[in-house]
């Protein structure tokens, strides 16, 4: 008798002998010799996130903005080395070459001559001043808010081709807008009737704006593939080298690498958080090569100072002028011991090989801006932990476990899901073992942690844990924003809908006071004094505790020249200069 | 029970062998021992519930121990199944991850199966309970499974774990969870044999002389619809370990340096060619396990029902 039960059975080996199978090195289909021609002159681009929309205006996703920039161009860019670059503008404008007011409160750019859009209209100074306008509009919900911080309004040149952007108060580093990817160029004829409500509204222009760059749109699927065609009108003669790129979204790290590295199908795949032993295993099989380019990620801990018990149902880890203290992390020793008894050394050949260094700031990068006050945290020291520890009373119980007054050294870690950051913890909970603190591990669904909703217990925002992990960076090259993150109005709380970035809930007056001088510095020797003083102040307070400067890491297939990693602006800003050699 | 448990009352065959004096129970045990697959089976599973239960006293490693000197390690004397990527110990990871899968699979399953068995009787035996009941399953095969379980899991997590302890919180916070929301298509096939069986002349006869209900199910009903509920507890344990692998690997489930099979499986899964003893162990220990239990099942349930059996 043939029973369900025996063919369940027969099901469950099949599925168990295809994951095996599904995880194996796979045979690429390969192109065949026909395909072999048209192949050298398509790219092809796989990102393990699809792209939703292709106005950088409208999302925050850097997949989103990646996949822009080979359309929309910003009037300068940022290369690898986080030096910026003019790209629709004539020069850098300085304050000694009179582009920036004596006054520091305006800044004047003017445009190359003879640039056109890819369906032939002029770039006017007009087109620029609408882009502005078209994201100060309070009622859109501009992703790019930042970079147009404190923007009063624009004036256009009586030639059409000089802009000026006005601000509200002295600002130490203007070149917050239309410089870098997420700030470029819309059509204004394009866009004319797509302004504020109406913004998210226009599909057709969103999913294939018409920009300056190196290719137009084809084809657009929204969450799959995006084709796009060379844009003829492209003001360099001869570029770019590629008549079509494919620019496919979806999947996860692994695949994607694989599928450069392995089997060849793709020629680029970006944002690679895979075990160094795998990269390097896939790189040997000769297709491609893996690049990483360090920018200003840091992979932290974010020490929870308010009490985080769950019997404090509403007050949880809420922030009450000095009240609700953490029974044990808001004891500055405990920090510190904490931080000392982690090797760093260790993590990183864990879980990031050359894709991380070891890190004791969190502003790590530019290396101009990267204090050396607080090297000494790269060797682990585990007797001066212990010694601290017992100095500060905390006495180690029985059971292996510090104890004062009745509290126990018990922590709650928790961070996102992805098998990295999954050891990362189990090394940093035997390291602190050592110094008799217990910790309780937890992971959390990115798409949760990181998703913001504020009825969820399980944002990072809401940081209903001990200690959390995760990685923070700041756009573009200047801290002057990141380091108002630490401020006293940045914590998240039920007043601001849980929006904010000082998840550890420091309060710091003297700090708070800090910040705008840096801000509104121009000195470029002074700002950096200010932003490495800033950052010694959260880092030797233990506020965060820096554990990875991490980098952005690459494949790209051997057949093509020209990607350089560039964490400091969009991944592909230099795809007209791309070319397949071989 | 013994003697309505084989219901050779109504069957006339099973009277004309029943010279011989066996118990039922032997009978059964007989029937079992012909199934070639359900011996290899209760062997299989016998020897995996014995390494699972004796393994950690006779090889002591810490599960848990991270030595990064001595990651990805390939068969050794020192490391039987080699070491994963940070230098955990592959054997003492699989055998403490089995003591889990095992005890959350056959807790899980009795809590669906007392659930489903009970609701499907009610439901087939008692009209007016029928449509309420019914309904109640149908919502609940409805529901959304996974965000039901984020919320479950959001709202009581935090309670479970101040009373319990992170690990035995989050035990009984899995079995509750994955037993309250498998039990519905045991309770519909028991409802349905009920309502079979309890049109049958014995139940009648029961009936007529004044049986009282209870009785009538517990001496009459459940021996009879015995082999269903036998197919739903095999296959309620092979889903209970599948379940607590996903609700794991999405962060839902135990602390992630716990060592269950489902997450050994998931972390080994990117490392296959560089060693594939993280994959290949933990995946045959479920494969193993699930096929035995099966077998087991079927053979039981071809065992017990004697309309099969005297074929």
């Amino acid at each position: 008798m043939k029973s369900p039960l025996t063919r369940f059975g027969w099901v469950a080996v099949a599925s168990t002998v295809l994951v095996v199978a599904g995880c194996g090195p796979s045979e690429g289909t390969g192109s065949d010799g026909s395909a072999q021609q048209e192949g050298d002159k398509t790219l092809k681009i796989l990102y393990w996130q699809a792209p939703s929309t292709l106005n950088p205006y409208l999302s925050g996703g850097t997949k989103d903005i990646d996949a822009a920039s080979l359309v929309l161009e910003p009037l300068a860019q940022y290369n690898e080395r986080a030096e910026m670059l003019p790209l629709l503008a004539e020069e850098i404008p300085t304050l000694k070459n009179g582009g920036i007011a004596e006054d520091l409160r305006s800044i004047t750019w003017k445009l190359k001559p003879g640039i056109e859009f890819s369906d032939g209209t002029p770039l006017t100074a007009e087109h620029v001043e609408f882009t502005g306008n078209y994201c100060l509009n309070p009622q859109m919900g501009c992703n790019s808010a930042a970079s147009f911080e404190h923007v009063e309004g624009f004036e256009v040149g009586e030639d059409s081709l000089t802009i000026t952007v006005k601000f509200s108060e002295p600002k130490g580093f203007p070149y917050g807008p239309f410089v870098g990817s997420t700030a470029p160029i819309l059509n204004k004829y394009q866009f004319e009737n797509c302004t504020g409500l109406r913004a998210q509204e226009c599909s057709e222009q969103n999913f294939a704006p018409i920009g300056t760059g190196p290719f137009t749109v084809a084809n657009f699927r929204a969450k799959d593939v995006i084709t796009y065609r060379r844009n003829e009108n492209f003001r360099h003669e001869g570029k770019p080298f590629f008549d079509r790129v494919i620019f496919k979204g979806g999947g996860e790290a692994a695949s994607a690498a694989r599928a450069v590295l392995e089997t060849g199908e793709f020629d680029y795949a970006w944002n690679l958080q895979i075990e160094p032993e795998i990269l390097a295993q896939m790189e040997r099989a000769g297709k491609g090569r893996v690049r990483a380019g360090f920018g200003s990620q840091v992979e932290r801990l974010i020490v929870n100072l308010t009490n985080d018990d769950p019997a404090l149902k509403d007050e949880r880890s809420l922030y009450k002028g000095g009240e609700n203290a953490h029974p044990f992390l808001s004891d500055h020793s405990v920090r510190k011991a904490l931080s000392i008894a982690i090797d760093r050394n260790v993590l990183v050949e864990a879980g990031y090989g050359l894709a991380g260094k070891p890190s004791c700031n969190l502003i790590p990068a530019p290396s101009y801006y990267a204090s050396e006050a607080n090297e000494s945290c790269k060797v682990q020291q585990i007797d001066e932990a212990n010694r601290i520890l017992d100095e500060a009373g905390w006495l180690m119980g029985e059971d292996g476990v510090r104890v004062k007054n009745g509290v126990r050294l018990s922590i709650l870690y928790q961070t996102s899901t992805n098998s990295v950051r999954q050891g990362t913890q189990a090394l940093i909970k035997q390291m602190w073992q050592r110094i008799g603190v217990e910790t309780e591990l937890r992971n959390v669904d990115g798409a949760v942690f990181f998703g913001s909703d504020p009825a969820s217990p399980d944002t990072f925002q809401k940081c209903f844990a001990d200690i959390q992990m995760y990685t923070n960076n700041f756009v573009g090259t200047d801290p002057g924003a990141y380091v108002a993150g630490w401020t006293c109005k940045e914590i998240p709380g039920p007043d601001n809908q849980w929006v904010g970035t000082n998840d550890s809930r420091a309060c710091d007056p003297e700090y708070d006071a800090k910040v705008p001088i840096m801000q509104q510095e121009a000195n470029r020797e002074e700002r950096i004094r200010l932003a490495k003083e800033l950052n010694d102040y959260v880092v030797q307070d233990y506020w965060e505790i820096p554990l990875i400067h991490r980098a952005t890491t690459s494949a790209i297939a051997n057949s093509v020249q020209g990607p350089t990693v560039n964490p400091w602006d969009a991944e592909l800003w230099n795809i007209a200069d791309w070319i397949r050699t071989e | 029970m013994e003697d309505s448990l084989v219901v050779d009352d109504t069957n006339p065959r099973t009277l004309l062998h029943s010279g011989d004096p066996l118990s039922p129970w032997m009978i059964v045990w007989t029937a079992f021992r012909n199934h070639k697959g359900a011996l290899v089976g209760a062997g299989v599973f016998t020897v995996i519930v014995l390494a699972v239960l004796v393994g950690p006293f006779v090889y002591t490693v810490d599960p848990q121990h991270l030595d990064i000197t001595q990651k990805n390690l390939g068969v050794s004397f020192q490391h039987p199944l080699g070491t994963d990527n940070l230098g955990r110990d592959m054997l003492a990871q699989v055998l403490s991850g089995g003591l889990i899968a095992l005890s959350v699979g056959f807790t899980a399953m009795v809590l669906s199966l007392v659930v489903g068995t009970a609701i499907g009787v009610l439901a087939g035996y008692f009209r007016y309970f029928d449509g309420p009941l019914m309904r109640l399953t149908d919502l609940f095969l409805a529901l959304p499974l996974l965000p039901l379980l984020l919320v479950i899991i959001m709202l009581f997590r935090d309670t479970l774990r101040a009373a319990f302890g992170p690990e035995a919180g989050i035990f009984m916070l899995i079995v509750f969870v994955i037993g309250i929301t498998s039990w519905m298509q045991t309770a519909r096939i028991v409802r349905g044999e009920t309502l079979a069986i309890k049109e049958r002349e014995f139940v009648r006869a029961a009936q007529s002389v004044g049986t009282p209900q209870l009785s009538i199910v517990i001496r009459h009903i459940l021996p009879n619809i015995l082999s269903p509920i036998m197919v739903s507890a095999t296959l309620g344990i092979a889903n209970a370990i599948i379940t607590e692998s996903t609700l794991s690997f999405l962060g839902l489930g135990f602390p992630p340096d716990f060592p269950t099979w489902g997450r050994l499986l998931y972390d080994g899964a990117n490392f296959i060619t560089i060693t594939p003893a993280r994959v290949i162990w933990p995946g045959l220990a479920i494969s193993l396990t699930v096929l035995s239990v099966n077998f087991m099942g079927d053979a039981l349930r071809d065992a017990i029902d004697p309309r099969v059996r005297t074929q």
